[in-house]
């Protein structure tokens, strides 16, 4: 019986001291017409673990050796072998959310830390244990924001259309029952970014919060300083969405204009954690300490034991819904422990200079990358702001055509985004550290002859 | 145990883990970056070395208890034995290395496991469809009520504005409902655990939404009149939806689907064994029937007559409550729970419920018999069930959370505590179908001498405990002088 240790004599035993003749004994509360006895046929026999794993690698297998550009919120980054040599240590692995402080101050500690990091890398004063994603934390920033901003009564927030889609789009189911309406705003085609004329017409409004997202969508980066200040003027809270890897060079949100961003949330799977097919990852979600309160997810605080010694332990749970129930800041009862953890020792075993490296590397790659695509004949970029480590290429064939080609070569090319941005010839790629001058070669070559 | 120093308290300047950051560029790598974008002072993170962090978080994680190194009995959590083949099956690297946008003709390996997935989810629990999309427990119960709302929306029936819960439930379902919009209605459960009946039917109204329950309940009890719960609900023209967190102690036996429920969440990190990772990630799949299908979230995995597999996304189910990630959701504990729903197969899959039940009706039996109180010694535990330590409190002066703390200088980790909220000074205490009967018998000998020590040595019990790396922290402190985050 796999993973159940029960010998026949044991059972003999248990029964015995309960009093029932057999285990079906013990289901007698159940209506006998409800019992399912007989009706998993659709499962197959158990196999052994030597079975399942060749099972499972011949389908791993089925799905690698292609070279890959896309990034589009999804990062490939070298990951130190000791971050999930540890992450998936038993202790770690097989805990669950410390409950018992006492016994939980290794997590704890991991997660105090981690809020650390968090809060160094955006320049904002706290951080919380982290929420499940990037996108699905964007939806918590904007719930957040109408609670925390006290100068506006709008159940409206203002989103650029320059913002990474698919965060869009979960952000609006989660929020939609709520009565939130998410406001589009426009990009400058000619840049790619959300210039200030685009927000002209809202000046005035009533909106709770402007999302800013640094760099956005098709990689270029936005002029945050002016847009956070905008958004300030007009009483609005300012939402920032980062990736990171670019915070080791970018101006961190918690500095943006004169006062900075209030919430800043964003996909920590940069940190760490492997691509694994879109999760698990973990969003991260900061802000400023006046907002704490409204803050949803665990946070952990320090503090001391009976005897004066330093310990750590979950804090400010009048706000989670195991005690407030129906009036808690958000349903969330858990963090993305294991990916957030994996991110403490990720950034740890990096440091600020090797952060600022990998960073720099995937500016410098995508920018090669860049310049060696738009060699080839009809391919240019579609963009003149600058960019941190994506960009969104023009090409003389449309992109769902190109990148079907460049897939049979084993080239996966980037996102096409023709979809969401009716762009038609439009593609978006990502290089990192992790691509050589030979993978970039490659990819060129491959291009060439796709568009030949 | 030795206060362990935070790793910014490790750090100097100038050291780093040389092997692990591509070298330096020169700055003229960076000139495209206009400087007024750059940050002016490198972050503060730590200067370490690789083995001062290697050392550095292998101690830390020696300060957790675990279900690797002990018997971790926590109450509707289901602390069941991680299997290690299914996390070295999901760290293959053709998953790991998989983009999640990655077109499908690279993907047919890591989508045939999810197709499968989904039917196997299906068959145990009875359900007509299943989506992997919801993230954890309480997402997938936010995808449940969404998808009960979309389908009252869809047929313009806009005057139901309530969700019943019974007053039991985890402080999960009514927050959920209220993300939905909806606001809540508690229903009370009797004195032998069951909902009221009477109550309940007097709560239905045009205004229903739904019903949002576990089966068994909190109360770790079953919940004998379901299908009279159902139809009173039906009738009244709302939704069943099932709370998963207790479906451990039902698999293989009997099917939420055939128990009249419209809508389940499951959550794989409790019932398919995939880890709980010091609180996630998780993992909280949705199953609807028929009239529910419209809107489940995607994506999901489909399959085409040629065999091969796709996804089904809002550009083909654009009745869908959409997408609650930026991707697929949790792929990685999917992909463990896989592995598992393998692993045990249909037999396997019924031993669960049986054993799981076995245990705790043993452990139940044994701690009664040792001077423990069960808060509803005339029923069958289900897969957990609940002891209350009022008598102690009042006469002792010794609480549950004492009793919890004492538990840890045994080695064994406290069950839950204070939940359900109805039942006074309660454990709610669920042992898994994985624990041998020493590890139950070791347990009941811990509780028989905590309870002799609270008759004894009340005081010494309130103190507890005393081996671990920090005694009773203080709270109050905690949260008044709020320290988050650390500075030098």
């Amino acid at each position: 019986m796999p993973y159940i240790p029960h010998t026949p004599d044991d059972v003999r035993a248990m029964l015995d001291a309960i009093g029932a003749d057999s285990i079906e004994d013990l289901f007698d509360e159940i209506p006998a017409h409800l019992k399912a006895a007989g009706k998993l046929d659709a499962l197959p026999e158990g196999l052994s673990e030597m079975e399942v794993t060749r099972l499972m690698s011949e389908r791993a297998a089925q799905d690698a050796g292609a070279v890959s550009f896309i990034g589009a919120g999804a990062y490939q980054h070298h990951i130190p072998a000791a971050v999930w040599e540890i992450a998936t240590r038993g202790e770690f692995y097989t805990a669950y959310t410390p409950y018992q402080a006492e016994a939980s101050q290794g997590t704890l500690q991991v997660i105090y830390e981690f809020q650390t990091l968090m809060t160094r890398l955006t320049g904002m004063d706290v951080s919380n244990a982290s929420v499940y994603d990037g996108a699905s934390g964007l939806a918590e920033a904007v719930l957040m924001s109408l609670r925390a901003n006290r100068k506006s009564k709008s159940r409206k927030v203002l989103v650029p259309t320059a913002l990474n889609p698919r965060y869009t789009s979960a952000t609006q189911a989660i929020v939609e029952n709520q009565d939130v309406a998410l406001e589009r705003v426009g990009f400058d085609p000619a840049s790619g970014q959300t210039p200030l004329d685009v927000l002209k017409p809202y000046e005035g409004e009533d909106f709770a919060a402007l999302v800013i997202s640094q760099p956005n969508y098709f990689g270029s980066l936005e002029e945050v300083d002016a847009l956070t200040d905008w958004a300030h003027a007009n009483k609005m809270l300012v939402i920032g969405v980062v990736n990171p890897t670019s915070l080791a060079l970018l101006t961190p949100p918690g500095e943006w204009g004169t006062e900075g961003a209030d919430i800043v949330v964003g996909e920590g799977q940069p940190l760490g954690v492997p691509l694994s097919s879109g999760g698990p990852y973990f969003g991260f979600m900061c802000c400023k300490q006046k907002h704490v309160r409204q803050m949803p997810g665990r946070i952990i605080g320090r503090t001391v034991d009976m005897e004066g010694k330093q310990g750590f332990t979950l804090t400010l749970q009048a706000r989670e819904q195991h005690i407030r129930r129906s009036k808690a800041t958000s349903n969330i009862c858990t963090n993305q422990g294991l990916a957030m953890t994996a991110a403490t020792i990720y950034t740890s075993l990096l440091g600020p200079d090797g952060l600022g490296n990998v960073a720099a590397h995937c500016h410098a790659n995508t920018q090669a990358l860049a310049d060696k695509l738009t060699a080839i004949n009809g391919v240019e970029r579609a963009f003149t702001a600058p960019t941190f480590h994506e960009v969104v290429l023009t090409l003389p064939k449309p992109a769902d055509q190109v990148l079907a080609a460049l897939a049979e070569k084993d080239v996966l090319g980037g996102v096409s985004l023709a979809k969401d941005y009716g762009m038609a010839n439009a593609i978006l790629v990502n290089a990192t550290e992790v691509h050589s001058e030979g993978d970039l070669d490659l990819f060129a070559a491959a291009l060439k002859e796709v568009l030949a | 145990m030795s206060e362990t120093q935070l790793i910014f308290q490790l750090s100097h300047p100038g050291r780093s883990a040389t092997s692990q950051a591509p070298k330096a560029l020169s700055d003229d790598k960076l000139s495209a970056i206009p400087a007024h974008l750059r940050r002016k002072e490198k972050p503060g993170l730590p200067e370490v070395s690789e083995m001062q962090v290697v050392r550095h978080y292998t101690n830390l994680s020696s300060k957790n208890f675990a279900i690797d190194k002990q018997f971790y009995p926590l109450g509707s959590c289901t602390m069941k034995y991680n299997p290690r083949g299914a996390n070295r099956a999901a760290m293959l690297p053709g998953f790991l290395n998989r983009h999640p946008l990655a077109p499908e003709s690279h993907s047919q390996g890591f989508l045939s496991c999810m197709f499968e997935l989904q039917n196997f989810l299906k068959e145990v629990t009875g359900m007509k469809g299943v989506s992997l999309a919801p993230m954890a427990g309480a997402q997938g119960e936010f995808a449940g009520v969404a998808m009960i709302r979309a389908y009252h929306d869809a047929r313009g029936d806009d005057g139901r504005t309530e969700i019943l819960i019974p007053n039991a439930a985890h402080g999960t379902n009514p927050a959920t409902a209220v993300m939905c919009g909806y606001k809540v209605r508690e229903v009370p459960v009797g004195p032998d655990g069951d909902v009221d009946l009477e109550a309940l039917k007097a709560a239905c109204g045009p205004q229903t939404a739904g019903l949002m329950m576990t089966n068994p309940s909190t109360c770790g009890v079953f919940e004998r009149q379901i299908e009279d719960i159902a139809k009173a609900v039906h009738e009244a023209g709302g939704l069943l939806y099932y709370d998963g967190a207790n479906l451990n102690a039902i698999l293989g036996k009997v099917r939420p689907g055939d128990m009249g429920f419209d809508v389940i969440h499951m959550n794989l990190h409790k019932t398919f064994a995939t880890p709980h990772g010091g609180g996630g990630p998780g993992a909280g799949p949705v199953g609807v029937s028929e009239r529910l299908l419209p809107y489940l979230p995607t994506p999901m995995a489909g399959q085409r007559d040629d065999g091969s597999y796709h996804w089904i996304d809002t550009d083909t189910l654009s009745t869908s409550i959409g997408h609650l990630s930026a991707f697929m959701g949790n792929a990685g504990v999917l992909l463990r729970a896989y592995f598992y729903a393998r692993s045990l197969g249909r037999e396997g899959m019924i031993r669960v419920g049986e054993f799981s039940t076995l245990a705790a009706n043993y452990l139940l039996k044994r701690l009664e018999a040792v001077g423990c109180t069960a808060a509803y010694p005339d029923r069958r535990a289900s897969h957990e069930f609940i002891l209350t330590f009022a008598k102690e409190a009042k006469e002792l002066g010794v609480t549950a959370m004492d009793i919890a703390k004492r538990l840890l200088d045994y080695n064994q980790h406290a069950p839950t505590t204070y939940f359900p909220l109805l039942v006074p000074e309660c454990f709610l205490i669920e042992p898994t179908e994985t624990e041998s009967k020493e590890a139950l018998d070791e347990f009941v000998d811990a509780m028989a001498a905590i309870l002799e020590e609270a008759r004894n040595e009340p005081d010494m019990v309130k103190e507890a405990p005393f081996t671990q790396p920090v005694r009773r922290l203080d709270d109050v402190k905690a949260a008044r002088e709020l320290d988050l985050a650390w500075s030098e």
